[in-house]
């Protein structure tokens, strides 16, 4: 079942997601990537109901394109936080979104940050958060191992610990996962962490 | 022949004008006058209340300066009663801005939205365009100080020194001759008061017919518009040498 966490380290921010598209008992995929790059120096992982999920991230990334478009400067980390919260709040009393949200980024006054925000809209500022079935051993590992101005290798070390623990500890374990970081250079994908590869599918 | 096409404010004459919106220019052309100046260290606007009456009871200590935000204030040259609908929007816009992002709003967005409600008046039908043109002052953490001048046709522009209002051309020329880059907050009040104390009609400056408002960053790093009191404007024309204090007394 689905596993979302990240971290803040010196400099960097770090987001981790499962990679299985599942319904019910069935496992569709095993390569979905749950963690989309909202702009240059922005990431959004996001778990929940996949439908939701995926409009729910585009809804904000291109809000946050449209934001930049029409004003020539980006949204920073923080604005893009609470812009999230509010429209996940208006439609907590319409029509929800059932996601639960990680925004992971880096803006050059404040360096980076991490804003957990789920689907009641809750805001939190925070350095190590994670959502989902694997958060009961992701968030054990990090408070056991977490510390401030981590280095990235300290940090992908801390999350292969997540992992391996998730891995197994877990019943319903995804065997897959992706791990992208945001820094002064930009959000991009870090690795894959594959323990299953998806057989190639033959052309119709 | 305009007549035809002036009547209505949005429709172009042949020669490509549009006659309400210039004449809401006219208006505000005798208006009194504001004078905006940008400098290193904060934005200078100053005023000049056409004071109407010995009686006249004023509610606010300013006439022509409005704080929107914490970090954006501005002055105000032509129709009182339209430019309290701007202010009121503008107003609104900054706190909806704060409310959606949790942080203030930078100082261009706001004027591009309050510009975008005055150009609507030029365009959709049957409406007169505001007769308002404004002075924006303002600091916000991408471009830091900033000073705008917006008109009655949507028009804005960033500017290091500006004048609306009555005599604007005459003052803008003293500005474009005596403005050097890197003024001070304290060389660019002493610029705004003389501009003003030769494009004004009174003879000499005083007080009562002035307003000076000015916008800075204090040591905490806050945002800070402060309004200058009577007082503390009377020594200040005393001591820049722009009224004649012994006319006053005697």
């Amino acid at each position: 079942m689905e596993c979302v966490f990240g971290l803040v380290g010196d400099g960097f921010a770090i987001l981790v997601a499962d990679t299985s598209a599942v319904h019910s008992i069935l496992v569709h995929k095993s390569n979905e990537d749950k963690i989309m790059v909202l702009d240059s120096h922005k990431l959004i992982a996001a778990s929940g109901e996949p439908g939701d999920r995926v409009q729910f991230t585009e809804f904000i990334q291109k809000n946050v394109s449209l934001y930049q478009f029409r004003n020539g400067i980006p949204l920073t980390t923080a604005a893009a936080a609470n812009f999230t919260r509010g429209e996940l709040a208006t439609a907590l009393r319409k029509s929800p979104y059932m996601v639960n949200i990680l925004l992971a980024g880096y803006d050059k006054e404040t360096g980076p940050s991490l804003y957990y925000i789920d689907y009641i809209a809750t805001l939190h500022k925070v350095d190590k958060a994670a959502f989902g079935y694997g958060s009961y051993f992701s968030l054990s590992m990090m408070d056991r191992h977490f510390h401030s101005g981590m280095s990235v290798e300290e940090a992908v070390d801390l999350v292969d610990k997540c992992i391996l623990e998730i891995r197994s500890r877990l019943v319903v374990a995804p065997p897959n996962f992706v791990i992208k970081i945001v820094d002064k250079d930009g959000a991009r994908e870090y690795a894959w962490r594959e323990s299953v590869k998806d057989t190639p599918v033959s052309s119709a | 022949m305009s007549r035809r096409y002036d009547s209505r404010t949005t429709i172009f004459s042949p020669e490509g004008r549009l006659y309400q919106v210039e004449y809401a220019m006219e208006a505000i052309g005798n208006a009194g006058s504001a004078i905006g100046i940008l400098s290193k260290d904060g934005v200078v606007l100053v005023g000049e209340k056409k004071v109407t009456s010995k009686l006249l009871q004023t509610s606010t200590s300013t006439e022509k300066m409005y704080k929107i935000d914490d970090h954006v204030a501005c002055a105000v040259a032509g129709i009182m009663s339209d430019a309290n609908i701007l202010i009121n929007t503008a107003r609104v816009q900054a706190q909806r801005y704060t409310y959606a992002y949790q942080e203030p709003m930078p100082v261009e967005q706001l004027v591009q939205s309050l510009c975008d409600t005055k150009q609507g008046y030029t365009q959709f039908g049957g409406l007169r365009p505001f007769g308002v043109s404004f002075l924006f002052a303002g600091w916000d953490k991408n471009y830091g100080f900033q000073l705008y001048m917006s008109d009655p046709s949507g028009n804005y522009g960033g500017w290091k020194a500006a004048a609306i209002g009555a005599n604007n051309q005459a003052a803008q020329s003293i500005l474009k001759q005596d403005y050097k880059d890197d003024i001070s907050r304290e060389e660019a009040v002493q610029l705004a008061l003389k501009v003003l104390s030769k494009t004004m009609d009174s003879t000499s400056l005083t007080s009562d017919k002035l307003e000076l408002a000015e916008v800075f960053l204090m040591p905490s790093g806050k945002v800070k518009y402060q309004v200058c009191s009577p007082e503390a404007l009377s020594k200040l024309l005393v001591k820049h040498g722009v009224t004649q204090p012994a006319a006053e007394t005697s």
